[in-house]
């Protein structure tokens, strides 16, 4: 039997791989862009645990909203991030310094 | 007990893939490994009773966004050696980071028992149950205007995207719709009255 303790662990666990993912990549902005993917995913493997163990639609809900948001984040980053490399030939997080001057 | 089976094989699957995402060399291949992530996903997800999400994710997620990261990390011709130099400095640190983590939320989970939270082993869904049903109910009443609010942040974010990436070629042979739609006939042909030619 699937128990709520095994889900919240897997997602912690989903959470903290994007964590560390997040500092051994921090300087390619697309896989940074997928940790933060990751991390989405593993909140919403929260909801969706919560939901189904305490018999309430609202968590699935939520996780609807949350994939819409996280959709338009995607395309909004990903367009910038086309800008940029059109602007700077380079993605690199450590370039990208011109607004502290 | 097959479910329970399932869950730990699609679990081991996921966090290899989650794994694999963050230590891939190639962003191709992360990309790649972060769809087996959503497909795993969605198979726990149908096994927590959680179908329209499950089909959800597959479809926007592996099926829109990250055919879109697909798309842009095979446009951008990034230098992946360059990327990867002075970065084994982090290990450590992203290791206690992450440890941090499981272990705050292993604090919550097992040592504290949620809080005092009791849940009993969840309810099988009833016969003739359907989680498009009850989502979709829920959606379209309660969250009427959060489902509006929703289509209008697509909306946004789908014409930022455009404005964002569209660029004005110069040096184009565009035509310009608005002097077109406008020409007059007398500007262009001139009417020359004139007597007719005698026949020799």
């Amino acid at each position: 039997m699937i128990s709520l303790t095994h889900v919240l662990t897997l997602s912690g666990l989903l959470f903290a791989i994007a964590v560390a993912g997040v500092f051994l990549n921090r300087k390619n902005i697309i896989v940074l862009l997928m940790c933060i993917e990751l991390m989405l995913l593993a909140v919403n493997f929260n909801f969706v645990a919560f939901s189904r163990f305490l018999g309430d639609i609202n968590g699935q809900i939520f996780v609807f909203f949350i994939l819409t948001v996280a959709a338009a984040e995607a395309a909004i980053g990903l367009a910038i991030l086309v800008v940029l490399f059109r602007e700077r030939r380079s993605i690199d997080v450590e370039e990208l310094d011109s607004l502290q001057g | 007990m097959f479910p329970t089976i399932l869950f730990f094989v699609f679990a081991a699957v996921l966090l290899c893939a989650a794994l694999g995402v963050i230590l891939a060399r190639n962003p191709v291949h992360a990309v790649l490994l972060l769809v087996l992530c959503f497909f795993t996903s969605a198979v726990i997800w149908l096994l927590l009773d959680a179908e329209f999400l499950a089909i959800v994710l597959v479809l926007v997620y592996v099926g829109a966004v990250m055919v879109l990261f697909l798309f842009v990390v095979m446009m951008l011709d990034v230098n992946i050696e360059e990327m990867r130099k002075g970065l084994a400095g982090y290990w450590p640190l992203a290791l206690a980071v992450a440890g941090f983590v499981v272990f705050a939320i292993l604090n919550v989970i097992v040592v504290k028992h949620l809080g005092g939270l009791t849940i009993t082993a969840a309810a099988p869904s009833p016969v003739g149950y359907s989680n498009t049903r009850v989502l979709g109910t829920a959606l379209f009443t309660r969250y009427a205007y959060p489902a509006q609010l929703a289509a209008v942040i697509l909306l946004v974010a789908s014409v930022a995207a455009i404005v964002l990436t569209l660029r004005q070629r110069t040096g184009g042979k565009l035509q310009n719709i608005a002097r077109q739609v406008a020409v007059r006939a007398k500007d262009r042909v001139r009417i020359v009255k004139m007597a007719s030619e005698k026949r020799p």
